[in-house]
């Protein structure tokens, strides 16, 4: 496993969201995220964890506190918003390929478009990517006719395709027949090694135990606990936690 | 037991009800099929379309610059034939490009047997049923060509080749109305077929982009733009066209920057066009609202500004599904153009009316209404036709084919 620098990629700090009906989503959410760092977010359903990470590419906005992406701010400056996408992937629960396009197509769409790179060239790049999550086959069908398992593969490959320099997972194996759970950790897994940033929203117990660096828990829009995942499922320091882990161990 | 007359037996007759149902059935189509095939072959009179063809079709345009329209004819047929072949050529990876449900040989055959029979039909002289059967050779030899040598065109290429259809409408209207050296032939001597298509079709291809506008403005963030939008399409949607006709005819040239609508028919044809614009814009809505949130997101992630994604993510997903609805608003376009009749035009119910207010015609409205009524069919035909072999085409569910 690769060994994080000491780079700050990610810096959110006392992050608040309230909804337009006044719900409040996240309350005062702080974490820090060096470079090449593999972070599991875990915790009760509700407790704003999806919500929390997808204020890390702007999919959300918040009210107070402050996040930084790789050096940028987010604020309200739509440009600000584009740059950070661009070296934020993100791989969704439900997959969200593009159903009218091909699996080869799906990759290539953003690099084209976004980055204004040659088609041919992120081709040859695409066919590697799939080549790598064990799907080159199935480059010229579309999502449709593939298997949720292979779905996902797709939707990592699609956001590698644009080189980011964070990957953010919102449950990637959430929605997937338990068979095929094991084939999307695998690829997440290996990246993992990689020197890629990495936050993972997951209830995988085993891969938050043998891949991340740190695990954190959120309960009720908070973080609650920060610790190594051996600590973290053996001896956590909040009660929170414990109660947390005996739910699901 | 013959295998046709057992599947008879199974689908008509396979109780008494049944058999009962299907024998009342069967005798009442024939009643009417008898008395309709008597009235078409033996009492009515088609001396009033045969003599007036070209009344219906074009109106009272000029004969010596009737040249044009076959001009303009002409290049649509090619256009079309090479469509059709470049379609062929480059088929969707996973599935063949036949247009025509099975296959298109046999759309090929039945538009070359009318091309053949209708001139016959019709009485028309020697050199236009020569035009007629010339155009037909051109529609089928443009599609064989482009289907032989179709593949070979570079991407940019086919991006070219779309680009033939805007440029032949502008050739169009140039050829139809005049300038450029042409003489100029005044809208008020257009009529019949003719200015029945060039309104619907001026009609269906501004409203396509204004709908689409209009949609995406009512679920825009802005409230000025959604607010904006939603009173446009209700207003528009809560009065009858004939009134916005008139209505059009009396104040659009105020509203519209001067020149736009100098003519009672571009002032109509405006009216169609802001008319349907309001109904598409629904269609187009049901159609976004069918995409999933998660698509957009997925989309933005990526990178893409909100434009792109929705120029490559949202619309062409939505614009799919919505394409039924769509084309089924198309096809009323085309049948409300009737109503230009009633503000004083002589498209294809205005020329009718002229016609059959002839003297010399007298009593022959069966036969004309008729002929419309085929007329009219036939376009819509068409229409649901290339809508449904558009959306087989763009079915990312569809069954690979096999060859």
């Amino acid at each position: 496993m690769s060994q994080p620098s000491s780079e700050l990629m990610i810096e959110a700090r006392a992050v608040e969201k309230w909804y337009p009906n006044g719900f409040q989503a996240l309350r005062g959410a702080s974490l820090t995220v060096r470079r090449g760092e593999v972070v599991v977010i875990m915790g009760p359903s509700g407790s704003g964890k999806s919500t929390f990470i997808r204020t890390f590419n702007a999919l959300e906005d918040f009210q107070k506190g402050s996040i930084t992406v790789d050096g940028i701010v987010l604020s309200n400056d739509l440009r600000n918003i584009d740059a950070v996408r661009r070296e934020v992937g993100m791989v969704f629960q439900q997959f969200n390929l593009f159903p009218h396009l091909s699996v080869l197509d799906n990759l290539t769409l953003a690099p084209v478009l976004v980055r204004k790179r040659p088609k041919a060239e992120v081709e040859q790049q695409a066919w590697a990517l799939l080549e790598r999550v064990g799907i080159a086959e199935q480059a010229g069908k579309y999502p449709g006719q593939l298997s949720g398992g292979q779905q996902q593969r797709v939707a990592i490959a699609r956001a590698l395709c644009m080189e980011p320099r964070i990957l953010l997972f919102d449950e990637p194996t959430s929605s997937l027949d338990p068979e095929m759970v094991r084939e999307v950790l695998e690829v997440m897994q290996n990246l993992a090694a990689e020197d890629i940033t990495m936050v993972v929203v997951t209830h995988e117990v085993k891969f938050a135990r043998h891949v991340a660096h740190r695990v954190v828990l959120m309960a009720d829009g908070e973080v609650v606990e920060e610790a190594e995942p051996e600590l973290f499922f053996t001896n956590p320091s909040h009660q929170r936690t414990r109660r947390f882990l005996d739910q699901i161990l | 037991m013959n295998p046709l007359l057992r599947r008879l037996r199974a689908e008509l007759f396979a109780t008494r009800a049944d058999a009962a149902l299907s024998l009342v059935l069967i005798s009442l189509i024939s009643l009417a099929a008898i008395g309709c095939l008597r009235w078409v072959l033996t009492q009515a009179q088609w001396a009033v379309v045969k003599v007036n063809s070209t009344l219906f079709a074009v109106g009272r345009y000029p004969v010596e610059q009737q040249w044009r329209l076959w001009l303009l004819t002409a290049l649509l047929v090619a256009a079309s034939g090479a469509t059709w072949g470049l379609i062929r050529a480059h088929p969707r990876p996973d599935r063949t490009g036949v247009l025509w449900p099975r296959n298109d040989r046999l759309a090929v055959g039945l538009l070359s047997l009318i091309a053949l029979a209708l001139p016959w039909a019709l009485d028309l002289n020697l050199a236009i049923a020569g035009r007629w059967w010339g155009l037909t050779v051109l529609l089928v030899f443009c599609r064989w060509l482009a289907g032989r040598y179709g593949a070979r065109l570079s991407p940019a290429g086919q991006r070219l080749a779309a680009l033939v259809w805007p440029v032949l409408y502008l050739v169009g209207m140039v050829l139809i109305s005049g300038g450029l050296g042409l003489v100029t032939v005044s809208p008020s001597e257009w009529g019949g077929l003719m200015l029945t298509l060039l309104a619907s079709s001026f009609a269906i291809l501004l409203c396509f982009p204004i709908g689409v506008l209009l949609a995406l403005g009512r679920r825009s963030d802005l409230p000025l733009l959604r607010w904006g939008s939603v009173l446009y399409i209700e207003f528009i949607r809560g009065a009858p066209l004939i009134t916005l006709l008139f209505l059009g005819q009396n104040i659009l040239g105020f509203l519209l920057p001067g020149g736009l609508a100098p003519e009672r028919v571009w002032r109509a044809a405006w009216v169609l066009t802001f008319f349907a614009a309001a109904y598409l814009a629904e269609a187009v809505r049901s159609g976004l609202a069918a995409v999933p949130r998660g698509q957009l997101e997925a989309a933005r992630s990526l990178g893409l500004s909100y434009p792109k994604a929705l120029q490559h993510v949202v619309l062409p997903q939505a614009l799919r599904v919505a394409l039924p609805a769509i084309v089924g608003q198309f096809i009323s376009l085309l049948q409300d153009t009737t109503l230009l009749s009633l503000i004083g035009l002589l498209e294809l119910l205005g020329t009718a009316r002229t016609v059959m207010a002839n003297p010399a015609f007298l009593g022959r409205n069966g036969e004309v209404y008729l002929t419309l009524a085929v007329l009219f069919w036939g376009c819509c035909a068409a229409l649901g036709l290339g809508s449904r072999a558009l959306e087989r085409r763009l079915d990312p569910h569809a069954v690979p084919s096999a060859t």
